[in-house]
């Protein structure tokens, strides 16, 4: 634990200088009282009162079109939703508008159906591939890893047409399964690269006990390997996630009306309807809903993952 | 088989989801049960199972379709003959496409730059302050958000009324105009600083992932590089500039090459605030509306590969700073 870490706890939890943590050398207590002695000179008023101003400020658009979205049309449209703080009036009927008289549930079930295996299949596909990139030897093995690894700066631009193409070829076009397995195909190049990495971090001496007792590669990836790298497998799945969820691109492409996601449907009525803010603002928070909350449930993986995996598109 | 392909209600969808799951849980289980006599088997066909359907996708999926679009790309509007290297002219010589092009260079400019910079300060300031994570919560909040509904939130803030007796504005902006004596504008309309206020939008979400990085390296400076500073009487801004920037260099590298290509293919933004009109399209824009909606497949091909093209000079100046950086130490 570096110094930093226990400074960012200590700010976090008031408490947390008296409630030393049970069996802390005395070397790393030394490390956090510095840091706390450190912590305490930093903070000055200024620095903290203009950080908070700063974050304040970059919430206030999120927080606008939060309030228009529970304002009456008439309100919505006749003034400023800053005046609603001050004389609010407030009513879930944007969002039955927007879920029943304008269909965005079925949107709603169409995002969550596209996203599961949209997120199980290429952890999967991905978890073997890495396994066999980290623990089979086999001819032109890093030659294969690299040409892998070099396929993630393809823009997803560039596969979009002759991909259509193919499906409208086998008579799929516009069907949940061409918009499951094209995300599964971006997905993979990050994330075999991802996974491969983790695995290569399992000390071989581990891989070779389980050898020697007879286990074979299935055995050994589910027993030895999977439990060690859940941390990893959290992180990419919720950076993976995120990207199906909030993804408009794929889903323009190759959904058909029936399959079409919440992203594709908001951003139609952003087009067509460019004034309806009570269904806009809505639909938007509709939108974000489950990514808030994943973000608010699992901030830890949500930021390991979103940093590991930020070079995709 | 229209079972398989049309699901209209609920119940069906879901169970289509659950279909699905289960038959690729089946296949991969019957792939692997198949490979698991580590005696009998050759080792070839051990690799094959592990390595056999996602190398199947990878060509399927990017592999072929990458080289088909780079033929479609000197053809012509439908694919049918050849020519030449037209497509890629005219992204070079026609206004429309020149503007693109411009506004794409304005994007990876400037997103990256300003990003970066505010999420450096930001990390800086909040290091070690009451509130820390929260406010970087705060911050890092629009990374969690999609495109659409970013885009959504901020042609709010942008709305524009006319400047008449009794009507208010809706859009928070065009009301501190009002407040502050001034007229207020179309901001998402008039040109050329449309372009500027869509850009903020990818800023706004941006700086919180630069921030997350950067703040993450700045905790990461050893202790006794800042106390040996301190005691030597560097404070403020010149143990920013001298101590904490030199110290996170190869981090700042990684997240402006990170932005830059994250804002090179930047779509949803733009369609979704105003569909690429009104002199603000970017090329993975121009792309889409040349591909699907115009019908040009040879442009939409060519824009395709051109952001393809200049993805990889990003990335190889960061694989070659990473490089350096590894030297030094």
């Amino acid at each position: 634990m570096t110094a930093s870490d226990v400074s960012q706890r200590t700010v976090t939890n008031p408490t947390g200088m008296i409630e030393a943590p049970v069996g802390e050398s005395r070397r790393s207590r030394r490390r956090r009282e510095r840091a706390e002695v450190a912590a305490g000179r930093l903070s000055s008023p200024a620095a903290s009162t203009i950080a908070i101003v700063i974050a304040v400020l970059w919430s206030i658009p999120t927080l606008g079109l939060f309030v228009t979205s529970f304002r009456t049309v008439d309100d919505i449209q006749g003034s400023g939703w800053w005046t609603a703080l001050t004389s609010p009036l407030f009513s879930p009927y944007n969002y039955q508008a927007a879920l029943v008289d304008s269909g965005l549930a079925s949107n709603f079930v169409n995002t969550l159906v596209i996203t599961l295996p949209a997120v199980l299949i290429p952890i999967t596909l991905a978890l073997l591939a890495a396994y066999a990139f980290a623990w089979i030897p086999f001819r032109g093995r890093s030659t294969l890893f690299v040409a892998v690894f070099a396929l993630q700066i393809v823009p997803i631009q560039v596969t979009l047409v002759p991909l259509l193409n193919l499906y409208v070829d086998a008579g799929v076009a516009g069907s949940f399964w061409t918009v499951w397995l094209s995300h599964s195909m971006f997905a993979l190049p990050l994330a075999i690269f991802l996974l491969h990495n983790f695995m290569k971090d399992v000390p071989p001496s581990l891989i070779e006990a389980a050898r020697m007792d007879g286990a074979g590669h299935v055995t050994i990836f589910f027993k030895v390997l999977l439990p060690l790298l859940v941390p990893a497998i959290a992180a990419f799945g919720v950076f993976q996630f995120l990207w199906v969820w909030n993804d408009l691109l794929v889903a323009l492409t190759f959904a058909s009306n029936d399959a079409t996601p919440l992203t594709a449907r908001v951003a139609d009525l952003a087009g067509t309807r460019g004034n309806a803010w009570y269904l806009l603002s809505a639909g938007a928070f509709l939108t974000m809903l489950v990514p808030l909350v994943v973000f608010i449930g699992l901030q830890r993986f949500f930021v390991r993952g979103l940093l590991a995996g930020s070079v995709k598109g | 088989m229209d079972w398989l392909l049309d699901a209209e209600t609920t119940a069906h969808k879901l169970a289509l989801m659950v279909l699905a799951i289960a038959l690729f849980a089946v296949v991969m289980g019957g792939i692997l049960f198949a490979v698991d006599k580590p005696k009998r088997v050759p080792q070839w066909v051990v690799v094959l199972g592990f390595l056999g359907p996602p190398l199947l996708l990878l060509l399927v999926g990017l592999v072929y379709p990458a080289l088909r679009t780079l033929v479609s790309s000197f053809q012509d509007r439908s694919g049918d003959g050849f020519v030449g290297a037209a497509n890629y002219t005219a992204i070079f010589t026609n206004p429309e496409l020149l503007l693109v092009l411009r506004n794409t260079v304005l994007w990876v400019v400037l997103v990256p730059l300003v990003a970066t910079t505010f999420g450096l300060v930001y990390a800086y300031l909040v290091d070690r302050t009451r509130f820390e994570n929260l406010a970087k919560a705060l911050v890092f909040l629009p990374m969690a958000i999609s495109g659409v509904a970013a885009g959504i939130i901020w042609k709010f803030v942008y709305e524009y009324r006319p400047d008449q007796e009794g009507i208010n504005q809706i859009g928070l902006l065009n009301q501190l105009l009002v407040w502050l004596g001034l007229e207020p504008r179309q901001l998402l309309l008039d040109q050329p600083q449309n372009t500027f206020f869509i850009i903020a939008v990818m800023i706004w979400i941006n700086a919180g992932f630069a921030m997350t990085v950067l703040s993450a390296s700045i905790k990461a400076i050893p202790d006794d590089i800042t106390e040996a500073a301190r005691l030597d009487g560097v404070s403020g801004v010149e143990m920013f500039r001298h101590v904490t920037v030199p110290s996170i260099r190869p981090a700042l590298v990684v997240v402006l090459t990170t932005v830059a290509i994250s804002t090179l293919k930047v779509f949803d933004i733009v369609y979704t605030m105003t569909g690429g009109q009104f002199g603000t399209s970017v090329i993975a824009n121009e792309f889409y509306s040349q591909t699907f909606r115009q019908g040009n497949q040879g442009l939409g091909a060519a824009l395709a590969v051109l952001l393809f093209v200049l993805v990889i000079p990003i990335i190889a100046y960061n694989v070659r700073q990473l490089r350096l950086s590894e030297e030094i130490r």
